[in-house]
């Protein structure tokens, strides 16, 4: 499937990825994080269910501390 | 686009500041001079000496709560905005009461724990508000790395993205001073209405 994640196209041999494969797969271990699907907000607890599908708008942000 | 016009279009919005420190102090300066009508400030803490070192305070302010602190320094700069002053930690709760009715958002927080609880919060309850947050502006130099990203149609981030704060790389003057001010910058992109929101 293709996908736009954060703005960029990016292909993966699966069909359907959760959020949280998706993470192993980009290797992704941030801790403090904003996920979007479709422009829609994806919670914490949902993202080891969420589906990432072929054509999809994802957005995994990654916040730091300072301010 | 003239003074006279801009002038006039800022005075009738309102910006939200989550949070008065570094981020929040800087950019409710920008935004004050420029006229923005009004200001609503939000922050719980109480200025200490290692502020000084990035946040719009002064010296003989220390002790004092930053959210009041901060109307005092706005309203000296520019007597003619108005600002609502909150003393309140924000929740979830506290932001909905208080940032209803903003034009925009800046997020001022200094935890990402703060941060995306602030995201969620303004994404379900103001859907068309937008939400300026800044995000990795800890160090020094490597100005060429900060920059503004739209995330969705509400949602922009400004900063590097990376540098977070730790006792090896603190907050430093120069780039929150930048950051806060690519978020009062983008802020009036926004609310001058922008047509061309791509070209941030």
């Amino acid at each position: 499937m293709k996908i736009m994640l954060n703005n960029r196209i990016e292909s993966f041999e699966e069909d359907v990825l959760t959020f949280e494969e998706l993470f192993l797969k980009k290797k992704f271990s941030f801790r403090m994080l904003v996920t979007k699907l479709n422009g829609n907000l994806v919670k914490k607890e949902d993202r080891s269910i969420t589906q990432i599908k072929d054509g999809d708008d994802v957005v995994v942000l990654h916040l730091v501390s300072g301010g | 686009m003239h003074l006279e016009d801009i002038k006039k279009l800022l005075k009738s919005k309102t910006v939200g500041i989550a949070g008065c420190g570094g981020l929040g102090s800087n950019c409710a300066v920008a935004l004050a001079r420029v006229g923005v009508g009004k200001l609503i400030l939000a922050d719980f803490d109480v200025i200490i000496e290692s502020n000084l070192n990035r946040q719009y305070f002064f010296y003989d302010q220390i002790g004092q709560k930053k959210v009041f602190a901060l109307a005092y320094n706005l309203h000296k700069i520019n007597p003619l905005i108005n600002v609502a002053a909150f003393d309140v930690k924000l929740g979830p709760g506290e932001i909905v009461t208080v940032f209803e009715g903003c034009d925009l958002i800046v997020e001022a927080f200094d935890l990402a724990e703060m941060k995306e609880m602030i995201i969620e919060t303004v994404t379900t309850t103001f859907p068309v508000t937008p939400l300026i947050v800044g995000n990795g502006m800890a160090g020094f130099g490597m100005s060429n790395q900060l920059r503004v990203e739209k995330v969705s149609e509400t949602l922009f981030v400004c900063g590097d993205g990376l540098n977070e704060i730790s006792p090896d790389q603190p907050p430093l003057a120069p780039r929150v001073g930048i950051v806060s001010n690519m978020q009062a910058n983008l802020a009036l992109q926004l609310l001058l209405g922008n047509s061309n929101q791509d070209n941030l």
